[in-house]
């Protein structure tokens, strides 16, 4: 067991699946007056190597083929489960963490454990190194297979158009001065984009540069919108406001130059580094701006395989 | 070096994040969220350390692609930022060190700043 559960995707499965994700609801159990001459064939007819015994719907202990094997050889007289089961049992719960059963087990050297629901601690299935097994191998397998089609779905929508030109636009309203929403539409950007099958490094540049425009939105405006084109051949984006507008551009470029007040400042923003953040980016960058009316940021990504630099420019 | 190792190095508290299996490259110090956006060159392998505890600081990460951010002198968000972090996958921890501490310690450990992972690259 050890070697894999090293393994990080793993691991993070194991923290992401819950034991009542893999356990066995299958419920075999006997009780503590069962002769132990029965157990054999309980445990053989249901392959199984360990029996939780239940006394009044409670977890009373565990009779194991170990137990079996021990009562066999010493050729003792037939007597009860409750005899000769283990009265200490390690259980898990069913809202644990696979990686706790996971730890147990190996820390134990058990091959199964009862599972009590947390609340009444009344049995609800048991978990083995099967179960975790084929529990970890179905998930990896769903979320492989989600993936593509989700991935499959979406890349071949260009060559599923039929047209001459073909290009997707989506639209996300912003508004201004609500710091708690900003970047929401960067964000959401960037997950379409992936789902496209954009280069990951295009998706990173594109979102950087929708982020500190759709930051400047929400810092300078009062709302606005992003409209981004997506062909091809490249991205545009488009981040419009109706704010104030910037007396001089030129000057609002320069790295360091910002008018940002403090209550901006105190959350990180403002130093003056997200136009050129943006210019670093992107391919193509336009600035026009009207005092009293609106400033509007258009952006160029190429993605064409051929014409893509998948560095970020200068250095940071 | 892994993410759990920062931790020890850190002394850190994890607020948000089950796995810290996370191989982390290099580290991103700073409490200007352009400067995060700027500096942080490769994908998946940095860490942020930062005084920051809003939500917009793990915005910031999702868009950079920053796997984990420790806030400095037993800072702790509030739920908002912990939810963005969950939603996004984004390890918080926490460490009582201050932020020139918590660098220092993990420059001292081999632990390169990011123009400094670029030359190495
Ligand atoms: N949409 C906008 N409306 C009005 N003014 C703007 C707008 N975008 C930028 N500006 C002006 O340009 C300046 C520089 O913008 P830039 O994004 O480079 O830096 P910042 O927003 O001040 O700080 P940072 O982006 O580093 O957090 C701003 O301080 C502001 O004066
Ligand atoms: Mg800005």
């Amino acid at each position: 067991m050890t070697p894999y559960v090293k393994a990080p995707k793993i691991r993070e499965l194991g923290y992401e699946l819950k034991v009542r994700d893999v356990m066995d609801r299958n419920l075999i159990t006997v009780q503590p007056e069962t002769p132990m001459s029965k157990v054999r064939g309980v445990l053989r007819l249901n392959r199984i190597s360990g029996i939780p015994v239940i006394d009044k719907g409670k977890l009373v202990g565990v009779i194991c083929v170990e137990d079996l094997v021990n009562w066999l050889m010493a050729r003792a007289d037939n007597c009860s489960v409750e005899e000769k089961m283990s009265k200490n049992v390690v259980t898990l719960y069913t809202d644990e963490p696979l990686i706790h059963a996971i730890n147990k087990l190996e820390q134990y050297g058990f091959f199964h454990f009862p599972v009590l629901e947390r609340e009444n601690r009344e049995l609800a299935g048991t978990i083995t190194r099967e179960g975790i097994i084929r529990g970890l191998l179905k998930k990896l397998e769903i979320d492989y297979r989600e993936e593509e089609i989700r991935h499959y779905r979406a890349s071949h929508v260009f060559e599923d158009m039929i047209a001459d030109k073909t290009s997707l636009i989506f639209q996300y309203y912003v508004v201004g001065q609500d710091f708690n929403r900003a970047g929401e539409s960067a964000s959401a950007l960037k997950k379409t984009l992936k789902r496209l099958g954009t280069h990951p490094e295009i998706v990173r540049r594109a979102a950087i540069a929708v982020y500190e425009a759709e930051m400047n939105l929400v810092i300078f405006a009062r709302s606005g919108e992003i409209i981004v084109k997506v062909d091809p051949n490249q991205i545009r984006i488009e981040v419009e406001d109706s704010g104030p507008g910037i007396p001089d551009i030129e000057k609002a470029m320069q790295p360091g130059y910002s008018t940002a007040p403090d209550w901006v400042r105190e959350l990180g923003f403002g130093a003056g580094m997200g136009l050129n953040n943006i210019k670093k980016c992107v391919d193509e960058m336009n600035v026009t701006s009207t005092i009293g009316k609106g400033t509007r940021v258009e952006m160029y990504v190429a993605t064409k395989k051929e014409s893509v630099s998948y560095e970020v420019k200068g250095t940071g | 070096m892994k993410l759990g190792k920062i931790k020890e190095i850190l002394e850190a508290k994890v607020i948000v994040g089950a796995s810290l299996e996370r191989e982390i490259r290099m580290i991103c110090a700073c409490d200007l969220m352009s400067d995060v956006l700027s500096c942080v060159q490769s994908r998946f392998s940095s860490l942020l350390l930062t005084n920051l505890i809003h939500p917009q600081t793990v915005r910031t990460a999702e868009i950079a692609e920053i796997p984990a951010i420790c806030f400095m002198r037993g800072k702790e968000p509030q739920d908002l930022t912990m939810d963005l972090a969950k939603k996004n996958g984004i390890v918080l921890l926490s460490t009582s060190f201050s932020l020139y501490e918590a660098s220092g310690r993990l420059y001292k450990e081999g632990l390169p700043g990011c123009s400094e992972y670029r030359e190495a690259k």
